[in-house]
């Protein structure tokens, strides 16, 4: 193991539960505690939980924060209420991706809570500064302090409401929030995710995590690691910055260009966006479905008559559905509906049929 | 932890070895399957497939990852376990049990380059 990876506050519960533990954005995460595919039936059929404490939180506060949040995100923040969420990007200049992430309009006037991806926290802080001349804001990263819990599926609710007794959770709204307090101390309850069931996101100091663990764990809620969190969130269609998103992809390609505003308001990347969408896409990202069982991977390339035309971003034997399929970056010409494509695998090629890039219904609360 | 059987050869890539006249049965070994965990496909080679000492021959995927196999000994492929293709999860329950291939040897002095059973597990036991 190296020896400068992080520690979440949970480590030490993870190493309780004997979990298997691996590297991931500089931290080491468990990957799985029992097998990838009971957590993730548990979380598409009852309640997991999720440490995702490595994820970043980044405070943008002061006279200009509306209008630097929307200088530097491709979503609109523009008069939206508090207690509101909005997912979206920040771009370079050139409209490639700097990371995603969720931007929570704060119960105070001029507040903004940023989350952002563990693997990019040091990245995206540098780059929010980098951005701020001429505008009167403060932005503080405050990671480090504190810790986040992912309690997702459909059973979440009920232990939100009833074990944690957070009793607002049960009228959140998909993408919105309430803040409250856990002994006295600051907590924050989301109704969001990355599995594509209902659920709820709650951030809280180390101390309070660790509490609120515990009690889940006593519940019957399944601890989950970050194996089916790849696997759920990828069935829903839903990036991972590094594979569907980088800094050599735009949100345009990775099929994401709802939550880029370009007709709205300005930003940074917005230009290149709108030059991109008048010039047409060369490529974009599709869903890849393979009849045999083998099983599409990340990097494995996609052909057609035996020339590379895209390469697999994600894929997997996809647990929820047991078909092998992938979402794949490909050459526009081939990324209609039904169009017939190959994957190579090792030594051998495999027919596919490209199919949007959800593969499974999701589940959430309006 | 993980199981091993006397009187079989043993490769540094964890693939198992049985010989039965020229013929070399070859299966993954229990610290593989133990390693990789649910296992949901085993990606085969193809009857008289020539391979050489070394060569990758096919996959054992879980979910989360593949991982290749490559052939202990030289020769031709004359069977492969079809049972495998649609019950990938025979190895987890017992992987001596469950051959993925049959190999008509070219070179049977290549076994000499394998390992016993002792030696594999002290192999093992250093990863």
């Amino acid at each position: 193991m190296e020896e400068n990876l992080l520690k979440t506050c949970l480590y030490d519960k993870h190493v309780a539960l004997n979990a298997l533990m691996s590297p991931f954005g500089g931290f080491i995460m468990p990957i799985q505690y029992t097998s990838i595919t009971d957590e993730h039936n548990a979380v598409r059929n009852h309640a997991g939980m999720f440490d995702v404490s490595h994820m970043g939180e980044i405070f943008v506060s002061g006279p200009d924060a509306e209008k630097f949040v929307n200088h530097i995100f491709s979503n609109n923040v523009t008069g939206i209420p508090d207690g509101k969420i909005l997912y979206g990007m920040m771009l370079y200049p050139n409209g490639t991706v700097v990371d995603d992430l969720l931007v929570y309009k704060e119960f105070e006037p001029d507040h903004y809570l940023l989350v952002v991806n563990a693997s990019n926290i040091a990245k995206d802080y540098d780059w929010i500064c980098a951005q701020m001349d001429g505008f009167d804001v403060e932005v503080v990263n405050a990671s480090d302090s504190w810790g986040e819990i992912a309690l997702q599926g459909p059973e979440t609710e009920k232990f939100a409401v009833e074990t944690l007794g957070l009793k607002p959770a049960a009228d959140l709204g998909f993408y919105t929030y309430y803040e409250t307090e856990w002994k006295g101390a600051r907590m924050v309850v989301s109704r969001t995710g990355y599995t594509g069931e209902d659920g709820f996101e709650i951030y809280c100091s180390h101390e309070t995590i660790n509490e609120i663990w515990d009690i889940l764990l006593a519940a019957g809620v399944a601890p989950c690691g970050l194996g089916c969190r790849d696997t759920l969130r990828f069935e829903a269609g839903l990036p991972l910055y590094g594979h569907e998103l980088s800094d050599e992809i735009t949100p345009l390609e990775a099929g994401l260009g709802m939550f880029a505003k370009i007709k709205e308001k300005d930003f940074i990347g917005r230009d290149a966006l709108a030059a991109q969408k008048e010039a047409g896409l060369t490529r974009k990202i599709v869903g890849i479905e393979l009849q045999d069982k083998a099983i599409p991977r990340a990097g494995y390339p996609v052909e057609v008559n035996g020339e590379q035309v895209g390469t697999v971003t994600t894929g997997y034997r996809s647990i929820s559905t047991d078909r092998s399929v992938c979402v794949a970056m490909v050459d526009k010409a081939y990324t209609e509906l039904g169009t017939q494509v190959e994957i190579r695998i090792r030594k051998k090629v495999f027919p596919g049929i490209v199919t949007k890039k959800r593969f499974y219904e999701t589940n959430y609360k309006k | 932890m993980a199981k091993t059987v006397e009187g079989l050869y043993y490769s540094e890539s964890h693939e198992w070895v049985k010989v039965d006249g020229n013929v070399a049965i070859v299966g993954i070994t229990d610290f593989a399957q133990h390693a990789m965990g649910d296992l949901s496909y085993v990606d085969m080679p193809e009857v008289d497939d020539e391979l050489e000492a070394g060569e990758e021959f096919g996959a054992v995927e879980s979910v989360k990852a593949a991982s290749d196999l490559f052939c202990p000994v030289s020769g031709t492929v004359v069977e492969i376990n079809e049972e495998l293709e649609d019950a990938p999860e025979l190895l987890n329950q017992d992987a001596f049990a469950n051959w993925i291939m049959k190999v008509e040897m070219s070179d049977p002095s290549e076994l000499e380059n394998l390992m016993d059973a002792a030696a594999y597990e002290a192999m093992c036991a250093n990863e």
